[in-house]
Protein backbone atom coordinates (compact mmCIF):
# COMPACT_ATOMS: atom_id res chain seq x y z
CA UNK A 1 0.00 0.00 0.00
CA UNK A 2 1.43 3.56 -0.72
CA UNK A 3 0.30 7.08 -0.15
CA UNK A 4 -0.01 9.70 -2.59
CA UNK A 5 0.54 13.37 -1.28
CA UNK A 6 -0.86 16.89 -2.88
CA UNK A 7 1.68 19.03 -4.15
CA UNK A 8 -0.25 22.19 -3.37
CA UNK A 9 -1.51 21.63 -0.39
CA UNK A 10 0.39 18.83 1.03
CA UNK A 11 -3.13 16.64 1.51
CA UNK A 12 -1.72 12.64 1.59
CA UNK A 13 -4.34 9.83 0.37
CA UNK A 14 -3.46 7.01 1.81
CA UNK A 15 -4.42 3.29 0.20
CA UNK A 16 -4.94 1.32 3.40
CA UNK A 17 -7.42 4.00 4.22
CA UNK A 18 -9.20 5.28 1.15
CA UNK A 19 -11.71 8.10 2.09
CA UNK A 20 -15.18 6.25 3.36
CA UNK A 21 -16.59 9.61 3.68
CA UNK A 22 -15.51 10.64 -0.26
CA UNK A 23 -17.02 6.66 -1.29
CA UNK A 24 -13.88 5.13 -1.74
CA UNK A 25 -13.31 2.33 0.28
CA UNK A 26 -10.15 1.90 2.06
CA UNK A 27 -7.30 -0.76 0.09
CA UNK A 28 -8.39 1.18 -3.16
CA UNK A 29 -5.00 1.34 -5.02
CA UNK A 30 -4.36 5.11 -6.63
CA UNK A 31 -5.03 3.83 -9.87
CA UNK A 32 -8.20 2.38 -9.49
CA UNK A 33 -9.34 6.42 -8.39
CA UNK A 34 -11.06 7.88 -11.24
CA UNK A 35 -9.03 10.53 -13.34
CA UNK A 36 -11.27 13.32 -12.80
CA UNK A 37 -10.91 12.53 -8.96
CA UNK A 38 -9.99 15.97 -7.31
CA UNK A 39 -7.76 16.86 -3.98
CA UNK A 40 -11.15 17.11 -1.36
CA UNK A 41 -8.90 20.12 0.17
CA UNK A 42 -7.92 22.05 -1.99
CA UNK A 43 -9.23 20.81 -5.58
CA UNK A 44 -5.93 19.93 -7.74
CA UNK A 45 -6.42 17.16 -10.16
CA UNK A 46 -5.06 14.02 -9.47
CA UNK A 47 -2.63 13.78 -12.95
CA UNK A 48 -0.63 16.88 -10.32
CA UNK A 49 -0.66 14.77 -7.56
CA UNK A 50 2.84 12.93 -6.43
CA UNK A 51 3.91 9.62 -4.63
CA UNK A 52 4.38 10.67 -1.10
CA UNK A 53 5.89 7.26 0.73
CA UNK A 54 6.05 3.82 -0.06
CA UNK A 55 4.51 1.99 3.29
CA UNK A 56 4.81 -1.75 3.57
CA UNK A 57 2.12 -3.33 2.61
CA UNK B 1 -0.71 34.52 -34.41
CA UNK B 2 0.16 36.24 -30.97
CA UNK B 3 0.55 34.16 -27.80
CA UNK B 4 -1.94 33.58 -24.80
CA UNK B 5 0.49 35.65 -21.91
CA UNK B 6 -0.02 35.23 -18.75
CA UNK B 7 0.88 37.84 -15.70
CA UNK B 8 1.40 36.37 -12.41
CA UNK B 9 3.38 32.97 -11.64
CA UNK B 10 1.46 31.66 -8.70
CA UNK B 11 -0.93 29.15 -8.21
CA UNK B 12 -3.34 30.88 -10.46
CA UNK B 13 -0.88 31.86 -13.03
CA UNK B 14 0.64 28.04 -13.48
CA UNK B 15 -2.87 26.29 -12.83
CA UNK B 16 -4.15 28.15 -16.37
CA UNK B 17 -1.31 27.18 -18.11
CA UNK B 18 -0.88 23.48 -17.18
CA UNK B 19 -4.86 23.45 -17.41
CA UNK B 20 -4.93 24.97 -21.11
CA UNK B 21 -1.83 22.98 -22.18
CA UNK B 22 -4.18 19.67 -21.60
CA UNK B 23 -6.84 21.12 -24.05
CA UNK B 24 -4.12 22.77 -26.46
CA UNK B 25 -0.45 22.02 -26.43
CA UNK B 26 0.47 24.14 -29.70
CA UNK B 27 -0.42 27.90 -28.90
CA UNK B 28 2.36 30.27 -28.12
CA UNK B 29 2.07 31.01 -24.20
CA UNK B 30 4.38 33.42 -22.17
CA UNK B 31 4.10 33.78 -18.48
CA UNK B 32 5.67 36.96 -17.33
CA UNK B 33 6.14 36.79 -13.43
CA UNK B 34 7.68 39.40 -11.28
CA UNK B 35 9.37 37.16 -9.12
CA UNK B 36 11.49 34.10 -9.93
CA UNK B 37 8.60 32.32 -11.19
CA UNK B 38 9.12 29.14 -9.54
CA UNK B 39 5.98 27.22 -9.12
CA UNK B 40 5.79 26.27 -5.10
CA UNK B 41 3.20 25.38 -3.11
CA UNK B 42 1.84 28.42 -1.08
CA UNK B 43 -0.48 26.91 1.64
CA UNK B 44 2.80 25.06 2.78
CA UNK B 45 4.17 28.29 3.32
CA UNK B 46 2.79 28.29 7.00
CA UNK B 47 3.37 25.13 8.05
CA UNK B 48 6.63 24.01 6.37
CA UNK B 49 8.18 24.79 9.55
CA UNK B 50 6.69 21.45 11.28
CA UNK B 51 7.24 19.47 8.62
CA UNK B 52 11.10 20.55 8.10
CA UNK B 53 10.88 22.15 4.47
CA UNK B 54 12.74 24.87 3.46
CA UNK B 55 11.92 27.48 0.91
CA UNK B 56 13.86 25.84 -1.52
CA UNK B 57 12.24 22.27 -1.02
CA UNK B 58 9.01 23.87 -0.88
CA UNK B 59 9.68 24.90 -4.60
CA UNK B 60 8.15 22.11 -6.97
CA UNK B 61 9.89 23.47 -10.23
CA UNK B 62 12.02 26.15 -11.54
CA UNK B 63 11.37 28.51 -14.13
CA UNK B 64 13.19 26.92 -16.91
CA UNK B 65 11.39 23.68 -15.63
CA UNK B 66 8.12 25.38 -16.02
CA UNK B 67 9.09 26.69 -19.37
CA UNK B 68 10.20 23.48 -20.75
CA UNK B 69 7.24 21.41 -18.69
CA UNK B 70 4.61 24.34 -20.57
CA UNK B 71 6.26 24.52 -23.63
CA UNK B 72 5.40 28.55 -22.71
CA UNK B 73 8.29 31.51 -22.68
CA UNK B 74 8.62 32.39 -19.17
CA UNK B 75 9.64 35.83 -18.68
CA UNK B 76 10.93 36.14 -14.64
CA UNK B 77 11.87 38.57 -12.51
CA UNK B 78 10.14 40.79 -15.13
CA UNK B 79 7.28 43.69 -14.25
CA UNK B 80 4.74 44.51 -15.85
CA UNK B 81 4.62 48.25 -16.21
CA UNK B 82 1.41 48.59 -18.41
CA UNK B 83 -1.35 47.24 -20.51
CA UNK B 84 -2.77 48.42 -23.29
CA UNK B 85 -6.15 47.11 -24.10
CA UNK B 86 -7.11 48.17 -27.54
CA UNK B 87 -3.52 47.72 -28.94
CA UNK B 88 -3.42 44.06 -26.77
CA UNK B 89 0.06 44.92 -26.11
CA UNK B 90 1.59 44.35 -22.40
CA UNK B 91 4.50 46.56 -21.82
CA UNK B 92 7.36 44.51 -19.43
CA UNK B 93 10.51 45.70 -19.00
CA UNK B 94 11.43 47.41 -22.21
CA UNK B 95 9.39 44.84 -23.99
CA UNK B 96 5.98 45.20 -25.74
CA UNK B 97 4.47 41.62 -25.84
CA UNK B 98 1.54 41.87 -27.87
CA UNK B 99 -1.42 39.16 -26.75
CA UNK B 100 -3.83 37.56 -28.30
CA UNK B 101 -5.53 36.74 -24.78
CA UNK B 102 -4.53 38.31 -21.57
CA UNK B 103 -5.12 36.45 -18.13
CA UNK B 104 -4.15 38.31 -14.80
CA UNK B 105 -2.49 36.12 -12.44
CA UNK B 106 -1.22 39.04 -10.07
CA UNK B 107 -2.48 37.82 -6.63
CA UNK B 108 -2.76 39.86 -3.75
CA UNK B 109 -0.50 42.19 -1.12
CA UNK B 110 -0.38 41.35 2.29
CA UNK B 111 -2.08 44.43 4.16
CA UNK B 112 0.54 46.18 6.45
CA UNK B 113 -0.31 48.39 9.35
CA UNK B 114 0.79 52.24 9.83
CA UNK B 115 3.20 51.74 12.77
CA UNK B 116 5.90 53.77 14.66
CA UNK B 117 9.25 52.54 16.08
CA UNK B 118 12.79 52.71 14.30
CA UNK B 119 12.33 49.02 13.55
CA UNK B 120 9.02 49.03 12.05
CA UNK B 121 10.07 48.26 8.69
CA UNK B 122 11.38 45.13 10.34
CA UNK B 123 8.40 43.65 10.13
CA UNK B 124 8.23 40.60 7.84
CA UNK B 125 5.00 38.99 5.73
CA UNK B 126 5.14 35.69 4.35
CA UNK B 127 3.18 35.89 1.12
CA UNK B 128 5.29 34.07 -1.39
CA UNK B 129 8.00 32.08 -1.32
CA UNK B 130 10.60 34.88 -1.43
CA UNK B 131 9.18 35.86 1.67
CA UNK B 132 9.19 32.78 3.21
CA UNK B 133 13.27 32.65 2.70
CA UNK B 134 13.43 35.70 4.63
CA UNK B 135 11.72 34.61 7.45
CA UNK B 136 13.34 31.45 8.12
CA UNK B 137 16.48 33.06 7.85
CA UNK B 138 15.29 36.07 9.79
CA UNK B 139 14.02 32.98 13.17
CA UNK B 140 17.43 31.04 12.27
CA UNK B 141 19.03 30.46 16.10
CA UNK B 142 16.27 33.02 17.36
CA UNK B 143 13.31 32.02 20.08
CA UNK B 144 10.72 34.51 20.40
CA UNK B 145 8.06 35.51 17.26
CA UNK B 146 5.59 37.95 17.87
CA UNK B 147 2.80 37.56 15.23
CA UNK B 148 0.06 40.00 14.22
CA UNK B 149 -3.16 38.90 13.21
CA UNK B 150 -4.79 35.57 14.45
CA UNK B 151 -6.90 34.28 11.66
CA UNK B 152 -6.32 31.53 9.20
CA UNK B 153 -2.31 32.46 8.43
CA UNK B 154 -1.99 33.84 11.70
CA UNK B 155 -2.76 30.59 13.48
CA UNK B 156 -1.28 28.42 11.02
CA UNK B 157 1.99 30.23 12.07
CA UNK B 158 1.62 30.15 15.61
CA UNK B 159 1.46 26.36 15.89
CA UNK B 160 4.28 25.54 13.16
CA UNK B 161 6.10 28.03 15.11
CA UNK B 162 5.16 26.97 18.65
CA UNK B 163 5.50 23.22 17.60
CA UNK B 164 8.69 23.70 16.83
CA UNK B 165 9.68 25.12 19.85
CA UNK B 166 9.46 28.91 19.44
CA UNK B 167 7.76 31.20 21.93
CA UNK B 168 4.98 32.87 20.45
CA UNK B 169 2.58 35.69 21.08
CA UNK B 170 -0.37 37.01 18.82
CA UNK B 171 -1.68 39.92 18.62
CA UNK B 172 -5.26 40.85 17.29
CA UNK B 173 -8.12 43.21 18.01
CA UNK B 174 -10.78 40.52 18.08
CA UNK B 175 -12.01 38.63 20.88
CA UNK B 176 -10.47 35.15 19.97
CA UNK B 177 -8.47 33.76 17.33
CA UNK B 178 -10.27 32.99 13.49
CA UNK B 179 -13.03 35.23 14.88
CA UNK B 180 -14.29 36.49 11.68
CA UNK B 181 -14.51 32.72 10.50
CA UNK B 182 -15.26 30.04 13.15
CA UNK B 183 -18.11 30.58 15.72
CA UNK B 184 -17.40 31.40 19.41
CA UNK B 185 -17.53 27.74 20.85
CA UNK B 186 -15.40 26.28 17.83
CA UNK B 187 -12.74 29.37 17.78
CA UNK B 188 -11.88 28.78 21.65
CA UNK B 189 -11.29 25.25 20.82
CA UNK B 190 -8.32 26.54 18.38
CA UNK B 191 -7.65 29.23 21.44
CA UNK B 192 -7.21 26.83 24.20
CA UNK B 193 -5.20 24.03 21.94
CA UNK B 194 -3.10 26.65 20.71
CA UNK B 195 -2.47 28.02 24.34
CA UNK B 196 -1.68 24.54 25.44
CA UNK B 197 1.15 24.65 22.81
CA UNK B 198 2.80 27.54 25.08
CA UNK B 199 1.07 30.42 22.18
CA UNK B 200 0.37 34.03 24.38
CA UNK B 201 -2.27 35.59 22.81
CA UNK B 202 -2.62 39.00 23.25
CA UNK B 203 -6.80 40.10 22.37
CA UNK B 204 -8.57 43.17 21.80
CA UNK B 205 -5.77 45.62 20.61
CA UNK B 206 -3.14 46.29 17.90
CA UNK B 207 0.47 46.65 17.91
CA UNK B 208 1.33 50.25 17.52
CA UNK B 209 4.77 50.51 17.70
CA UNK B 210 8.11 48.49 17.20
CA UNK B 211 11.30 50.05 18.00
CA UNK B 212 15.13 48.32 18.72
CA UNK B 213 15.07 46.93 22.12
CA UNK B 214 18.89 45.66 24.03
CA UNK B 215 17.83 42.23 23.31
CA UNK B 216 15.77 42.37 20.30
CA UNK B 217 13.08 43.97 19.64
CA UNK B 218 10.16 45.25 21.51
CA UNK B 219 6.38 45.56 20.12
CA UNK B 220 4.31 48.10 21.79
CA UNK B 221 0.39 47.49 21.70
CA UNK B 222 -2.62 50.01 22.21
CA UNK B 223 -3.57 48.35 25.39
CA UNK B 224 -0.32 50.11 27.20
CA UNK B 225 1.22 46.20 27.43
CA UNK B 226 5.08 45.73 25.53
CA UNK B 227 6.26 42.58 24.30
CA UNK B 228 9.77 41.29 23.24
CA UNK B 229 10.37 39.50 20.41
CA UNK B 230 13.49 38.69 18.19
CA UNK B 231 11.01 39.00 15.13
CA UNK B 232 8.08 40.39 13.86
CA UNK B 233 5.80 38.53 11.28
CA UNK B 234 2.94 40.20 10.05
CA UNK B 235 -0.31 38.08 8.69
CA UNK B 236 -3.83 40.58 8.55
CA UNK B 237 -4.63 39.62 5.56
CA UNK B 238 -4.35 40.50 2.00
CA UNK B 239 -5.87 43.01 -0.41
CA UNK B 240 -6.28 42.57 -4.31
CA UNK B 241 -3.52 43.81 -7.21
CA UNK B 242 -5.44 46.18 -8.79
CA UNK B 243 -3.04 49.02 -9.38
CA UNK B 244 -1.59 47.78 -12.56
CA UNK B 245 -5.27 47.02 -14.28
CA UNK B 246 -6.73 50.55 -12.28
CA UNK B 247 -4.21 52.32 -14.27
CA UNK B 248 -4.81 50.30 -17.62
CA UNK B 249 -8.61 51.89 -17.25
CA UNK B 250 -10.08 48.27 -16.47
CA UNK B 251 -13.17 48.35 -13.42
CA UNK B 252 -11.88 47.31 -10.11
CA UNK B 253 -13.83 47.11 -7.20
CA UNK B 254 -12.16 45.24 -4.03
CA UNK B 255 -10.85 42.77 -6.90
CA UNK B 256 -10.54 43.42 -11.05
CA UNK B 257 -14.18 42.81 -11.54
CA UNK B 258 -15.08 39.97 -13.67
CA UNK B 259 -17.68 37.95 -15.17
CA UNK B 260 -18.75 34.29 -14.73
CA UNK B 261 -16.22 33.99 -17.98
CA UNK B 262 -13.79 35.62 -15.51
CA UNK B 263 -13.84 38.03 -18.11
CA UNK B 264 -12.54 41.73 -17.36
CA UNK B 265 -13.88 45.13 -18.52
CA UNK B 266 -11.99 44.66 -21.45
CA UNK B 267 -12.39 42.14 -24.90
CA UNK B 268 -10.01 39.23 -24.57
CA UNK B 269 -8.59 40.37 -20.92
CA UNK B 270 -9.33 37.75 -17.90
CA UNK B 271 -8.33 37.84 -14.21
CA UNK B 272 -8.73 35.03 -11.64
CA UNK B 273 -7.20 34.19 -8.09
CA UNK B 274 -6.43 36.24 -5.18
CA UNK B 275 -6.31 39.46 -7.48
CA UNK B 276 -10.01 38.98 -9.20
CA UNK B 277 -13.57 39.84 -8.18
CA UNK B 278 -15.89 37.15 -9.54
CA UNK B 279 -19.51 37.63 -9.75
CA UNK B 280 -19.12 39.71 -6.37
CA UNK B 281 -16.90 36.79 -4.88
CA UNK B 282 -12.84 37.62 -3.85
CA UNK B 283 -11.77 34.29 -2.74
CA UNK B 284 -7.87 33.78 -1.85
CA UNK B 285 -7.87 30.21 -1.54
CA UNK B 286 -6.78 27.84 -3.68
CA UNK B 287 -10.05 25.33 -4.66
CA UNK B 288 -11.51 28.81 -6.14
CA UNK B 289 -8.47 29.24 -8.25
CA UNK B 290 -8.91 25.46 -9.42
CA UNK B 291 -11.68 25.49 -10.50
CA UNK B 292 -11.56 28.98 -12.21
CA UNK B 293 -8.26 27.59 -13.95
CA UNK B 294 -10.21 24.37 -15.28
CA UNK B 295 -13.11 26.77 -16.75
CA UNK B 296 -10.94 29.69 -17.99
CA UNK B 297 -8.47 27.09 -20.08
CA UNK B 298 -12.12 25.90 -21.61
CA UNK B 299 -12.26 29.36 -22.67
CA UNK B 300 -8.79 29.93 -23.61
CA UNK B 301 -8.81 26.81 -25.71
CA UNK B 302 -11.88 28.08 -27.59
CA UNK B 303 -15.11 26.69 -25.69
CA UNK B 304 -16.19 29.43 -23.43
CA UNK B 305 -16.82 28.25 -20.28
CA UNK B 306 -18.47 30.09 -16.92
CA UNK B 307 -17.16 29.17 -13.94
CA UNK B 308 -18.85 27.42 -10.81
CA UNK B 309 -17.95 27.28 -7.70
CA UNK B 310 -19.27 24.67 -5.36
CA UNK B 311 -19.48 25.01 -1.60
CA UNK B 312 -15.64 25.27 -0.79
CA UNK B 313 -14.44 24.67 2.61
CA UNK B 314 -11.39 26.17 4.08
CA UNK B 315 -9.11 24.02 5.68
CA UNK B 316 -7.42 25.71 8.45
CA UNK B 317 -4.29 23.46 8.95
CA UNK B 318 -3.27 24.10 12.61
CA UNK B 319 -2.60 20.16 13.59
CA UNK B 320 -2.81 21.15 17.40
CA UNK B 321 -7.28 21.56 16.87
CA UNK B 322 -7.89 21.36 13.41
CA UNK B 323 -10.63 23.36 11.78
CA UNK B 324 -12.40 23.20 8.88
CA UNK B 325 -14.72 25.98 7.30
CA UNK B 326 -17.15 26.88 4.83
CA UNK B 327 -18.44 30.15 4.79
CA UNK B 328 -22.03 31.21 4.89
CA UNK B 329 -23.44 33.45 2.33
CA UNK B 330 -23.91 37.10 3.94
CA UNK B 331 -27.49 37.27 5.43
CA UNK B 332 -29.06 36.61 8.56
CA UNK B 333 -28.76 33.23 10.62
CA UNK B 334 -27.46 31.29 13.83
CA UNK B 335 -25.17 28.56 14.12
CA UNK B 336 -26.59 25.42 15.47
CA UNK B 337 -23.44 24.05 17.80
CA UNK B 338 -22.84 20.42 18.75
CA UNK B 339 -19.85 20.11 20.79
CA UNK B 340 -18.45 17.09 22.75
CA UNK B 341 -14.82 16.63 23.69
CA UNK B 342 -13.62 15.07 20.83
CA UNK B 343 -14.70 18.49 18.43
CA UNK B 344 -17.57 20.99 17.39
CA UNK B 345 -19.69 21.24 14.74
CA UNK B 346 -21.42 24.02 14.28
CA UNK B 347 -24.37 24.27 11.44
CA UNK B 348 -25.71 28.11 9.93
CA UNK B 349 -29.08 27.87 9.80
CA UNK B 350 -30.17 30.48 7.19
CA UNK B 351 -33.71 32.48 8.11
CA UNK B 352 -35.67 30.04 5.85
CA UNK B 353 -34.27 26.91 8.24
CA UNK B 354 -31.71 25.82 5.62
CA UNK B 355 -27.95 25.15 6.31
CA UNK B 356 -25.70 27.43 4.61
CA UNK B 357 -22.70 26.92 6.02
CA UNK B 358 -20.42 25.14 8.67
CA UNK B 359 -17.76 24.87 10.59
CA UNK B 360 -16.25 21.71 12.40
CA UNK B 361 -13.21 21.80 14.92
CA UNK B 362 -11.42 18.85 15.97
CA UNK B 363 -12.63 15.24 15.13
CA UNK B 364 -15.85 16.63 13.99
CA UNK B 365 -13.40 18.04 10.72
CA UNK B 366 -13.68 14.06 9.63
CA UNK B 367 -17.86 15.41 8.58
CA UNK B 368 -15.82 18.11 6.10
CA UNK B 369 -16.84 16.26 2.74
CA UNK B 370 -20.50 14.91 3.70
CA UNK B 371 -21.55 18.22 4.88
CA UNK B 372 -19.77 19.76 1.52
CA UNK B 373 -22.20 18.14 -0.60
CA UNK B 374 -25.31 19.56 1.14
CA UNK B 375 -24.20 22.94 0.99
CA UNK B 376 -25.53 25.52 -1.65
CA UNK B 377 -23.24 26.28 -4.35
CA UNK B 378 -21.27 30.30 -4.20
CA UNK B 379 -21.59 30.12 -7.80
CA UNK B 380 -24.25 27.48 -9.23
Amino acid sequence: MKSWQCVVCGFIYDEAKGLPEDGIAAGTRWQEIPADWSCPDCGVAKADFEMAEVVAA
Amino acid sequence: MKPIVIVGSGLAGYTVARELRKLDAATALVVVSRDEASFYSKPMLSNALGAGRSAAQIANATAAQMAEQLNARVLASTEVQAIDTDGHVVHAAGEAIGYAKLVLALGADPISLPMAGDAAGEVLQVNDLAGYARFRAAIEGKRRVALLGAGLIGCEFANDLAAAGYGVEVIDPAPRPLGRLLPEVAAERVRTALESLGVRWHFGTTASAVARAPSGLRVTLANGQAIEADVVLSAIGLRPRTELTRRAGLEVARGILTDRHLQTSAADVYALGDCAEVEGHVLPFVMPIMHAARALAKTLAGTPTAVTYPAMPVVVKTPAMPAVVCPPPAGPGTWRVVSDDAGVEALYEDEAGRISGFALVGAACARKNALAKAMPPVIG
